[in-house]
């Protein structure tokens, strides 16, 4: 295979890529356990599993990680910019594709014999959780600082809107690392291909 | 100032949990540096130089401490904080404390007098009566809680700006400390203290604040979360010697801000 011999992520997306996914694991432990400080939509998370020890530990944890979240997410947006990648590794969407790939995906037969294409379901995946991403800093935002952001706060339902979005931005995150994590686990090579590049 | 140590509740999970959702505080703060490094959080410091709990603390602290500058850039002294109608104001207001309701303090108002020291020109002593006689103004303002939740009150009282520009406050000073009659204690920036809606509030839905609100006064600020918001106020003080807080001398951020 020639693709052995080829740089599949450069080193600043796979540096990204994990400090991302730090930030993402401190945040959303961190975050469930400042959710169980009201439960508010009927169930808690399991103490076990979140980070903190306490409401005020977890919210250390949680305001100290947005900031990795955000700078990181900035540059890896502005990379992908500037180097073009995210218009030649992200675009064109078809639906047509995506129908059909989701479809072989379903029947186990995606292929992935180019691992430096993403078919369609991945393009779309990916999209979706850097917009899932935005709309988790900007609720986030509105969470922290309801007064001194207005526009967003309006645009996001008030102060209790925004804990709503803030929550189910969390739960679509937390789908998609669950399939992302699975699909994996299941083309192994991948991973090797985001720690080594090739 | 003692402060007080927090009731110990046996720790029956489910029972914890579902008090949480009542708004009642779990007590393990002391434990806080060693359940503070679960499973997620040791696997974060394989491979990083900060081994320790101590170094991991210090490092959270610090940010914490950033993260007051950054609120402090982003604080808008001319931006209000939203209003609401009458009609919307949640009834009955949440009560919270890091007490139960069966221990709220009672203040005997024939007593009680407000100090104002520190930066102050004027250091002499408030009775109720002469606070009531200033000119009050009221909001119906969202209370915002660091736990999560959020209500709509109504809260009535003296301009705190207005408030300490009479007692000749150093305005340049840093901080505005607060004592309380439950032990509580807190401490606020210097902006925050000069916002229109800071308000020392004496009545709460146009009564007399109740005990369980913060008779005689709390400091309403519509900017800032509810730990913030001390209640039962005994003593004002302009510093610029860090005062601290209850919450904040444990590990809550200082600024607070919304």
């Amino acid at each position: 295979m020639e693709t052995s011999k080829q740089l599949i992520h450069p080193g600043w997306l796979r540096a990204m890529h994990w400090l991302n996914a730090i930030a993402v694991i401190v945040l959303m432990t961190s975050g469930w356990r400042i959710y169980n400080a009201t439960s508010f939509l009927g169930f808690s998370i399991p103490n076990g599993i979140t980070l903190g020890g306490w409401l005020g530990g977890a919210i250390q944890w949680h305001f100290a990680a947005m900031w990795i979240l955000f700078i990181n997410g900035l540059l890896y947006l502005a990379f992908n910019l500037a180097t073009g990648r995210l218009l030649r590794k992200f675009f064109p969407l078809s639906p047509r594709a995506l129908l059909s790939d989701l479809l072989a995906a379903l029947k186990g037969k995606l292929a992935h014999a180019d691992p430096r294409q993403y078919n369609m379901v991945q393009r779309l995946a990916y999209l979706f959780v850097m917009l899932d991403s935005v709309l988790l800093v900007l609720s986030g935002l509105v969470l922290w600082k309801s007064v001194q952001f207005p526009l967003l706060r309006e645009l996001l339902g008030g102060y209790e809107g925004a804990r709503l979005v803030h929550f189910f931005a969390m739960a679509a995150l937390a789908a998609f690392v669950a399939v992302h994590l699975v699909m994996v686990a299941l083309v192994p090579r991948t991973l090797l291909y985001m720690v080594r590049g090739r | 100032m003692t402060i007080k140590s927090p009731p110990r509740l046996a720790i029956d999970g489910d029972a914890v949990l579902k008090e949480a959702a009542g708004r009642i505080r779990q007590p393990e703060r002391r434990n806080f540096l060693r359940r503070s490094l679960t499973l997620g959080g040791l696997a974060m410091l394989t491979g990083c130089t900060l081994v320790d709990d101590r170094s991991v603390q210090a490092a959270l602290t610090r940010i914490s401490r950033m993260n007051d500058e950054v609120q402090g850039w982003l604080f808008d002294p001319n931006r209000l904080a939203p209003t609401y109608p009458e009609s919307m104001i949640t009834r009955p207001f949440p009560f919270n404390a890091y007490y139960s309701e069966a221990e709220v303090r009672s203040v005997e108002e024939s007593g009680y007098r407000l100090e104002v020291t520190g930066l102050v020109a004027d250091k002499r002593k408030w009775a109720l009566p002469e606070l009531r006689a200033m000119p009050q103004i009221d909001q119906v303002t969202r209370h915002i809680c660091v736990e999560g939740w959020s209500a709509i009150g109504k809260w009535g009282g003296v301009s705190f700006a207005g408030f300490l520009r009479h007692v000749g406050a150093d305005l340049s000073a840093k901080y505005v400390g607060f004592k309380c009659a439950d032990d509580y204690f807190t401490s606020i920036d210097m902006p925050t203290a000069l916002h229109p809606q800071t308000i020392l509030a004496l009545t709460y839905d146009g009564q007399p604040l109740p005990p369980k609100y913060g008779f005689p006064m709390k400091l309403r600020m519509p900017t800032k979360l509810g730990y913030k918001n001390p209640k039962h106020i005994q003593a004002i003080f302009v510093t610029n010697t860090y005062p601290g807080g209850y919450w904040e001398d444990q590990g809550y951020n200082w600024f607070g801000g919304s």
